[in-house]
């Protein structure tokens, strides 16, 4: 039953690697018997007969909110549509058909199609060693192959451009890239093969497999979903990435259109670039959900899996902790030691304070305000993902996940045109820049929101409902509070998401707001990279607790 | 959803209520800046500093604002405009958004860097060069004039930062003086011969490392830089093309007030004070290394006076960005 909800969860959500820590942590301790009663009791409401339940309970009030948020939620998309249709066939088809835009094709499509498989080796590999083999200190090797993550792309990008001044192109983006991304996919592999059950391995060895062919052909299956997930995660990442392209000169649909943008504000050429973006975003999110198939993945047996053994690496340890060495070296040494070099370089005068604590305040300002928001928006549609699932809630659920897909320059972009167009109060307003980052975010909010849900007893609101209480109020003092948890976890991912976005704050951000994205990104424009390090020094000090949180969550769930 | 909503509506007030204050606190006058960060600060700071008047800042480029403007129309928050360079201005003038610049502050300026509707006026000024890296080139070698970048011969060895406002408004001033025809042909073989750069700090600190020959860019990053540590201009040089040539062409930067304006009063007065003793004295002493366009202002005597440059006439007001964009969008480059 545990594994089913796993694998059921896995399917509706397009896993960042957060949401692969989403499912169930571990009210029992990780103990399987506490999860299956858990299971139980949330299948229950849909056994119960519908229509006594009905005017007692908020469903359809919530089920309209939910709908409501999913249709906003859907605005850019929309708009993108729009202006297509305003702009009129013939323009769109000579902003389209050109060669730029196959340059940029060319160059987006060969960047995803290069770095995610190198990623997804590197990961592999990593993981094994770190989970499966008695590589020595492999707990260390395991946090360092996950905190690369607390440190923003253009940051990683900026310590390499400092370090080799000429990197530049297609090769250079893939370099950066996997050390940049490559975390998203070792987290969901890495926590994969820790509750894989070797007994399915002992039978393949038992047949007559080699170790090799047991990995090949046992291990590497199971671990379908979680290289689908994170893979999907990556290219995402790639697709959306602005400053990280920029400073090594490789151009991609992002930083073309934010070209344009500068160029021409919201004209149609940068929204008809949106427009290949957007298709690209969907083709990849088919893609992972064509690759991902339908197979099952849980164990099935009585009693709990056995521990697992680890490999003896014997003579090959020494070479292989190079792996994991060298990728901490560059993954976590060049941006430590060109932060440090700059900071250095600049001594006591780049840390203009009066400066950096206005960012500072105002950066956490945005991140709180916006997580808060995000999680308010997430909760109709994470209630009734499980208490009232059905075809409208997936169907109102996926909108949001591919809105959430989307790069933040095309949400921007169509925000900034819908306000000055249509809703010129809201032009530049601190509402704007919030509901900008809570589009964005919302799947972070949603999937921690929804498994904190799954654990909060239905009975407990029914119980409160019999009592007096409005269905309202019935639900704000037993599944809201449960809940609180959860929700503080998504609040958390949302706050690093916005901490870390510069394109989008750029474009929404109301007059004389700089938080420490934007700071960091100006000062670097004009290459002084030496004031340019204190900024990337808080952003990565900031980021690193949650980076810390979410491998503590990952190590948790599989029950150590 | 009554309450789900009020609640969310509830929330949204607190937190308007509560960043209200945090981010949008008395602002003063808003100014909309396209011209260098460090350079607009210290504009603002001695503004203040002797009128007690509050400047915000909103940063960023020449062409977004100036197409911002036009789309946020009677709306815009912004009191005052900076730019980089004059085709923006133009773009915000033909919307018929400028209010008139006060006549005091005309007077301040020379005719030649205004433009004749008097709707704004110019700030500071900038010099095409070609920046190059002294081992790679010798002088001899050096083009002689701008359209010589098309030639062959210089595949793949000048930089240039097209998607900047300062190389568009280098375009706009070769569209202006050789028309539609000779520039799409320009852009066509530049898009064969040249390399992509993103601003024109990287093109020189690029030239400087000899990852190219050479790149077009404005005289002050050079002199900005050797002001500093000279670590990205160590190995540059520059390069005048002077002769009226198209690569000659010296850039005014504007400000102007915009009609909208809600401070008109403090806004008109902020732009007075920019082209007046206590602005221009910024762009001689400070670190821009921008020219000074006052009547008697003096620019830093580290340039190559402005005199001397032999720029090509161009009526800033007749600059056209849009078409730029439209021809660069053609040749691909944006």
């Amino acid at each position: 039953m545990f594994g089913d909800r796993l694998v059921d969860d896995s399917r509706l959500r397009f896993d960042p690697p957060e949401w692969h820590i989403a499912p169930l942590p571990p009210a029992g301790g990780g103990d399987p018997a506490a999860c299956l009663m858990q299971s139980t009791i949330d299948m229950t409401p849909a056994r119960l007969p519908a229509a006594r339940m009905k005017e007692r309970r908020p469903t359809s009030w919530i089920t309209l909110a939910a709908a409501l948020i999913s249709l906003v939620a859907l605005l850019p998309l929309a708009f993108i549509v729009w202006v297509a249709i305003q702009t009129g066939w013939d323009t769109v088809a000579a902003l389209i058909f050109r060669a730029r835009v196959g340059e940029l094709l060319v160059n987006t499509v060969l960047l995803v199609l290069v770095t995610v498989p190198i990623a997804i080796v590197l990961s592999v590999a990593l993981a094994w060693l770190t989970e499966r083999s008695d590589l020595p200190g492999n707990r260390w090797w395991s946090w360092l192959s996950v905190a690369p993550l607390a440190i923003p792309a253009f940051v990683h990008s900026y310590a390499w451009i400092s370090l080799v001044p000429g990197l530049h192109g297609l090769w250079a983006g893939v370099l950066v890239s996997v050390i940049a991304y490559f975390p998203f996919l070792y987290l969901p592999i890495a926590a994969a093969l820790r509750r894989l059950d070797p007994a399915l391995e002992d039978a393949a060895a038992a047949l007559g497999l080699g170790p090799w062919r047991v990995f090949a052909r046992v291990v590497l299956p199971q671990l379908r979903l979680a290289i689908c997930g994170g893979s999907l995660l990556v290219g995402l990442h790639l697709l959306a990435e602005y400053g990280l392209y920029v400073f090594i000169r490789f151009d991609t649909f992002t930083t073309a259109i934010v070209d344009q943008f500068q160029s021409t504000f919201n004209g149609p050429a940068a929204n008809m670039l949106a427009a290949v973006l957007v298709v690209c975003c969907l083709f990849l999110l088919a893609l992972e959900v064509m690759i991902r198939g339908e197979e099952r993945y849980a164990r099935v047996g009585s009693g709990a899996a056995r521990k697992q053994q680890r490999a003896r690496l014997g003579r090959a340890t020494l070479p292989c902790l190079l792996l994991p060495a060298g990728v901490a070296l560059l993954s976590l040494g060049v941006p430590f030691v060109t932060v440090s070099r700059w900071l250095l370089a600049g001594g006591t005068e780049v840390w203009r304070w009066d400066e950096i604590s206005l960012a500072l305040g105002q950066t956490l300002f945005l991140a709180i305000a916006g997580a808060v928001l995000a999680t308010l928006a997430a909760m109709p549609m994470a209630w009734i993902s499980i208490r009232a699932p059905g075809p409208l809630q997936r169907l109102l659920e996926s909108c949001n996940y591919i809105v959430g897909a989307l790069p933040g320059v095309v949400t921007a972009l169509a925000l900034v045109t819908i306000t000055v167009r249509v809703a010129l109060p809201l032009y530049q307003t601190l509402f704007t820049i919030l509901f900008g980052y809570a589009l964005m975010f919302l799947p972070r909010a949603l999937v921690s929101l929804r498994a904190s849900i799954a654990q909060a007893p239905v009975e407990l609101e029914r119980a409160a409902s019999s009592l007096g209480r409005s269905p309202v109020k019935a639900l704000w003092s037993t599944t809201v509070r449960l809940s609180a948890p959860g929700a503080a976890a998504g609040m958390a991912m949302v706050a690093l998401g916005i901490t870390n976005e510069l394109t989008a704050t750029q474009m929404l951000a109301p007059n004389g707001t700089r938080t420490l994205a934007m700071a960091f990104w100006s000062y670097s424009g004009e290459i002084d990279y030496a004031s340019a390090a204190p900024y990337a020094l808080i952003m990565v000090a900031m980021s690193l607790p949650m980076t810390w949180w979410l491998y503590i969550q990952s190590k948790r769930m599989a029950g150590r | 959803m009554k309450i789900a909503l009020s609640t969310l509506a509830g929330a949204a007030l607190a937190l308007g209520l509560i960043a209200g204050p945090a981010i949008a606190e008395d602002q003063g006058i808003i100014v909309y800046n396209a011209q260098h960060e460090s350079l607009a600060k210290e504009w603002a700071k001695g503004f203040t500093k002797e009128t007690g008047i509050k400047v915000t800042l909103r940063n960023g480029g020449d062409s977004d604002f100036s197409n911002q403007i036009v789309a946020e129309g009677a709306a815009s928050p912004a009191d005052v405009f900076l730019t980089e360079n004059s085709p923006a201005m133009a773009l915000v003038e033909a919307a018929g958004l400028f209010a008139p610049v006060d006549a005091e502050t005309l007077a301040q300026v020379p005719q030649e860097y205004q433009p004749s509707t008097g709707k704004w006026v110019g700030v500071a000024a900038r010099s095409t060069v070609f920046a190059y890296n002294k081992d790679k080139l010798k002088a001899d070698q050096l083009p002689k004039s701008l359209l010589d970048l098309a030639d062959p011969s210089w595949k793949g060895r000048w930089a240039a930062s097209p998607s900047g406002a300062d190389f568009q408004a280098i375009v706009s001033a070769l569209l202006e003086l050789k028309g539609e025809a000779a520039t799409a042909d320009w852009l066509k073989a530049m898009k064969e011969n040249f390399t992509a750069y993103k601003g024109n700090s990287t093109v020189m600190k690029a030239v400087n490392a000899g990852e190219i020959d050479g790149g077009v860019i404005y005289h002050y990053y050079y002199f900005g830089d050797q002001a500093k540590t000279g670590e990205n201009s160590r190995n540059v040089a520059l390069h005048y093309f002077k002769n009226q040539d198209p690569g000659a062409f010296v850039s005014i930067s504007g400000g102007g007030v915009l009609a909208s304006s809600k401070h008109p009063k403090e806004a008109q007065a902020f732009l007075k004070w920019v082209t007046g003793k206590g602005g221009q004295d910024v762009l001689k002493t400070g670190t821009s290394y921008e020219y000074a366009v006052g009547k008697d202002a003096q620019s830093n005597p580290k340039l190559v006076p402005l005199a001397d440059l032999q720029a090509p006439k161009v009526d800033p007001a007749r600059l056209n960005s849009k078409k730029v964009i439209e021809l660069m969008t053609q040749a691909g480059l944006l």
